[in-house]
């Protein structure tokens, strides 16, 4: 017996389950939409995506590397995952150079400053989106038709902006529908949009994915879609002339990719079930206000941040159930 | 669905491998060495000194108190010394070492293998008869159970629980006694029915031993007020607040004792040890280990006497596996890692667990990411990123607002968090320093 | 235009006044007469608020000085005697002289003494590896090395010694506060009166085993002979519990008992080399090869 045992405290078993497993989890689960954009803005796609993931790595390894000196942990996914998801959010056109403006701020702003990994208040590729979206309006908000095959100057816009530009025309919504896609088009994702937004199919199946490999609970995705819809319900129940109906809300621009893959960030999401569902109810019924009543037609990426900021309180204020707490208050009361 | 307990649980893989081996009896060892404070309470006090002949289940320490218990020889032979040796922590404790010879038992015993199950005695010469024994909680938390049985003024037990659970990994023991003395269980459940005066009883078994559960129903059959509950697998069922609410569905409150939602729990190793004490006159001298481990040669069910060397019991298995990494005392969630193998058997010794060397050391800790994992898996509805942080931090009094010590210590946190945080760690090293802020508190 | 400027101006002025007179009488109200002598008093001293003074705070203390208006049991063990006879002379009345004093680490079991005998894999914490089980090594009572003392220092006086694996304090920086004292769990840091020039004797050993077992365990372990005990002419020695301690107030610093420690476990610092003895009696080689402990070799000894 030539051997030093080990000694830890209990418990001695551990589920396997990892941080890197996590985020290449949720990267795997973003692979069908990603597939479904390449088949719809074809190369570009595959440049943008790229490219914001390097960039993203890139900046996570000379951060830490030259600026806080630690070892660095790029390949725990993190930085790649933001990287996808900044990419996701930006239209296939966007030039590359903007993107890793992008990519810089998600990183080097939203991130590290905070101490890296686990300590972001907010989700990193929604403020680097955000950032380029008020930073270069005109590049962000033009769209490559669908299809087009990276061929320039053909944009379109996408069925939200419609929607709101035909609002403010004063036109009915019914009139409005005619220049849009149809339902069956918009679920599938053959419409104008950010790169990996657009197939709320590809993304369902994703989110499917990451819900058996229990990477997310169905908490915030839930609650997002269906505090989305009924709120935009009760709009369209007081006046289908001038609201768009649920289901166009929910299958149209980045409500799915928000609901399934931006909102449930772990980092900026709250930590227990009863707070998810506030956060998701409160980022639904933000991005329906936003979209309906704000200056922009899309409105989940500045929802999720708002309710991000609401994070810390939810956390503080909003706790699980305890074990053996109702009873308490019972003999008390 | 079956029942089961409802905020958070784990379900850790179970290897059982060890389940279809019928319990031996391990061959006498030459040598024991029996710490005298193998329960939670006072150490017990010496009654032997060096030289003494001692007999097999002879008493060789007395309770110091309420919270105590006997200790009695498990062997016979004469005592070689009185001195402090290694006890489970590798720390050294008093304990009294036996040069073992022959096998002469105490008169009093009943040896004879007979089922006895004519129950004679009343309330109070049951509970005499435990305390005698010196049985604490087998299932390892080591608790006097005389103390157990005895609740509090103003407050009466209405129902037993017996924990079949056995929701550990690995561990098989429990299993093995329902199979094999399921017998003497029933008359042990009737028993300590008898002493607190309860007139329902439940044996929580989970459903990964269907076996175990249809032979104890088959035998629960004659008494229409001891009824078993199969119960869905979760990890930590066999922890008393969690069995409580699994079988009757009430909730202990926060920081109260099982009895005040009139609720006792024993285990079955107890159970079965109280049969021997109060029907054979049988201290509490031996019990049933499991020597069990993915690369050990043989996993088994041993009958083995108290302060025998765990080095013993591995032998009888096949020996120290070569990639053994690590030694566990009890199962992989709870239990504590033995410093070496010259280290005795005591009362709260469930099993022995190797651990390859692969599996003993932890993964690298990571950044905590939020994951809400460790909060969602919590059986007494925790936040344990929040304790960890806040012991760490060294804010006891958050701590314990945020209910610190409430849990449980069942590990199912640190089990679960991908970035493997070791959560329970530092709730424990919490647990201890709020403990005490509260008890200075105290007048 | 003007005019809405005007308006404006006007009524954020009017608004700033009826605030600010709100504000006085709030403040009136609620003032609490404080001795003038506190805020003095917390000038005077350091300002570390460390705690070694076993106050909350500096501020804590210069009420706790205040209001007793004596100085006997409250001494701020960073600013020293200065410090103290500066309070006092704020207090009017006069300070007693107090002797500095120094952390030292009573633990010399390195790697090379005390073979490992298990791998801690926890996280690295004195406290939690103490509540898990004895350490380490066979040694029950020595330093876990896991630097909780280091965390509590507030002066980073007190480092780790990576060859040794055990903590080293810096004379020059420690200020005696105590911290890492209530930090260790295995109460092996002992304050001591600061000898001239730094020089100090002690038992660097916390082993209350028996010889044989502590000798066991580690090779310079004190295994309680009382030789040292016996050399001592001034009583500074005492034996408990198989172990032997130094009362630094009665030492001369005759560096007579550390000779004769069979096992080494006087250590004497700052003291210029001896002459003879120094060959015959090598600082810390164990006289006899390191016994295994119990049950696990040791790999290698430099884990
Ligand atoms: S060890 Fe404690 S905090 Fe962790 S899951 Fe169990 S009860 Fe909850
Ligand atoms: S399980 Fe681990 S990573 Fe997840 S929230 Fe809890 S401590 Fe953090
Ligand atoms: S070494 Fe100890 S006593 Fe000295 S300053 Fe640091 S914590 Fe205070
Ligand atoms: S001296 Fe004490 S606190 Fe410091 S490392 Fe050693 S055991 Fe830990």
């Amino acid at each position: 017996m030539s051997k030093l045992f080990t000694i830890s405290p209990s418990p001695h078993v551990h589920s396997g389950d990892s941080v890197n497993k996590i985020m290449y989890g949720v990267i795997l689960a973003l692979v069908p939409a990603f597939i479904w954009s390449v088949v719809m803005f074809g190369l570009d796609s595959v440049r943008v995506t790229l490219i914001a993931v390097a960039a993203c790595v890139v900046f996570e390894l000379l951060i830490q590397k030259f600026i806080l000196k630690v070892k660095p942990q790029i390949a725990d996914g993190s930085a790649a995952l933001t990287g996808v998801l900044l990419a996701f959010n930006v239209p296939a056109s966007v030039p590359s150079w903007m993107l890793i403006v992008g990519a810089l701020v998600s990183i080097g702003i939203a991130k590290m400053p905070f101490g890296g990994l686990g300590n972001n208040p907010f989700n990193p590729a929604l403020v680097g989106r955000v950032f380029m979206l008020i930073s270069f309006p005109v590049q962000m908000t033009s769209w490559p038709v669908a299809g087009s095959f990276g061929v320039d100057a053909v944009t379109t816009a996408t069925p939200l902006a419609i929607l709101k530009e035909g609002v403010k025309n004063g036109q009915p919504v019914i009139e409005i529908f005619k220049n849009l896609p149809t339902n069956m088009d918009l679920l599938i994702g053959n419409m104008a949009g950010s790169l990996g937004e657009i197939s709320a199919l590809a993304l369902i199946i994703g989110g499917l994915f990451m819900l058996v490999r229990k990477i997310i609970t169905w908490h915030i995705p839930v609650s997002v879609m269906l505090s989305a819809a009924i709120f935009s319900g009760i709009f369209w129940l007081i006046d289908p002339a001038k609201f768009a109906d649920p289901i166009f809300h929910l299958i149209t621009g980045g409500l799915i990719l928000g609901a399934f893959f931006m909102a449930t960030d772990m980092v900026t999401s709250p930590m227990n079930p009863k707070a998810q569902i506030i956060f998701g109810a409160g980022i639904g019924i933000l991005t329906i206000l936003i979209r309906l009543w704000g200056a922009y037609p899309e409105g989940i990426s500045f929802a999720i941040l708002i309710m991000n900021a609401m994070v810390p309180l939810l956390n503080r204020y909003v706790k699980p159930k305890r074990f053996g707490e109702v009873n308490i208050q019972s003999t008390k009361g | 669905m079956l029942k089961s307990f409802k905020i958070g649980g784990v379900h850790p893989a179970e290897n059982k491998l060890s389940a279809s081996k019928a319990i031996e009896v391990l061959a006498l060892p030459k040598t024991v060495f029996i710490p005298v404070g193998q329960h939670i309470g006072a150490p017990a006090e010496v009654v032997v000194k060096k030289g003494d002949k001692l007999l097999v289940g002879q008493l060789i320490a007395k309770t110091s108190g309420f919270v105590s218990a006997n200790i009695h020889s498990s062997v016979s032979g004469t005592v070689k010394k009185v001195e402090t040796g290694p006890d489970t922590s590798g720390y050294q404790k008093m304990g009294v070492y036996i040069d073992v010879e022959d096998d002469l038992w105490d008169e009093q015993i009943d040896r004879n293998n007979e089922i006895k199950s004519a129950i004679t005695l009343d309330s109070a010469a049951i509970l005499a008869k435990i305390q005698e024994a010196g049985i604490v909680g087998l299932g390892g938390a080591t608790f006097p159970t005389h103390v157990k049985l005895i609740p509090p003024k103003g407050m009466k037990a209405e129902v037993l629980l017996i924990n079949g659970v056995e929701c550990e990994p690995y561990l098989t023991s429990d299993h093995r006694l329902m199979l094999e003395h399921g017998e003497e269980l029933i008359i042990g459940i009737r028993l300590l029915m008898k002493a607190m005066n309860v007139n329902r009883a439940a044996i929580g078994i989970e459903n990964n031993k269907p076996d175990a559960i249809s032979e104890m129903i088959k035998l629960a059959y004659r008494h229409t007020n001891i009824s078993v509950v199969p119960l869905r697998v979760k990890y930590p069922q066999g922890g008393e607040k969690q069995l409580i609410k699994a079988v009757t569905g009430r909730e202990v409150p926060s920081g109260a004792l099982p009895i005040s939602v009139g609720a006792v729990v024993t285990n079955i190793a107890t159970t079965f040890a109280v049969y021997e004490a109060v029907q054979k006159n049988k201290p509490l001298f031996e019990r049933v280990v499991t020597v069990t481990g993915k690369s050990v040669k043989n996993p088994s069910n041993y009958k083995v006497r108290i302060g025998t060397t765990i080095s013993e019991l591995i032998e009888a298995a096949g020996g120290l596996p070569e990639n053994c990494g690590k030694i566990i005392n009890g199962g992989p969630m709870m239990g504590k890692a033995f410093a070496n193998t010259e280290i005795p058997v005591t009362k709260g010794t469930s099993g022995i667990l190797m651990m390859p060397e692969k599996e003993s050391k932890r993964g690298e800790t990571m950044p905590c990411i939020r994951c809400s994992r460790c909060v969602s898996v919590c059986p007494m509805g925790l936040e344990p990123y929040l304790l960890m942080t806040l012991s760490e931090k060294q804010i006891w009094e958050s701590a314990e607002n945020e209910k610190i010590m409430d849990c449980i210590e069942c590990g199912s946190c640190s089990y679960t968090c991908p970035a493997n945080r070791p959560l329970l760690d530092y709730i424990r090293l919490g647990k201890g320093k709020v403990g005490a802020l509260m008890r200075s508190r105290k007048p | 235009m003007t005019t809405i400027i005007l308006y404006t101006v006007l009524t954020l002025s009017i608004i700033g006044v009826l605030s600010a007179i709100v504000l006085y009488f709030v403040a009136q109200k609620f003032k609490v007469y404080e001795d003038p002598r506190i805020d003095q008093v917390e000038t005077a001293l350091p300002g570390a608020n460390c705690g070694g003074c076993g106050f909350a705070g500096c501020r804590a203390f210069a009420e706790a000085c205040v209001n007793k208006g004596e100085l006997t049991d409250l001494f701020c063990p960073v600013g020293g005697n200065d410090c103290m006879s500066g309070v006092a002379n704020i207090l009017g009345i006069e300070a007693e002289k107090k002797d500095p004093r120094v952390a030292v680490v009573r633990c010399n079991g390195t790697c090379e003494h005390r073979p490992k005998t298990n791998f801690f894999d926890g996280p690295v914490s004195c406290a939690i590896a103490a509540s898990l089980y004895s350490g380490d090594t066979g040694c029950q009572y020595g330093c876990l090395g896991c630097g909780d003392c280091v965390v509590a220092c507030d002066f980073d006086a007190i480092y780790m010694n990576q060859v040794t694996g055990l903590p080293e304090v810096d004379d020059e920086k420690c200020v005696a506060c105590g911290a890492c004292v209530k930090a260790c769990p295995k109460t092996l840091i002992e304050l001591r009166k600061k000898g001239p020039k730094d020089r100090k004797i002690y038992v660097a050993c916390r082993n209350q085993d028996k010889g044989g077992v502590a000798r066991k365990s580690c090779a310079v372990a004190c295994i309680g002979c009382s030789k040292c005990e016996k050399e001592c002419k001034y009583d500074a020695i005492t034996i408990a519990n198989n172990l032997a301690f130094i009362d630094a107030d009665k030492c001369k610093l005759c560096r007579k008992c550390a000779p004769v420690c069979p096992t080494n476990a006087i250590i004497e610092l700052n003291f210029p080399p001896r002459k003879v003895v120094l060959t015959e009696q090598p600082v810390s080689a164990p006289e006899k090869p390191i016994e295994v402990p119990v049950s696990a070799e040791p790999k290698s000894s430099a884990i």
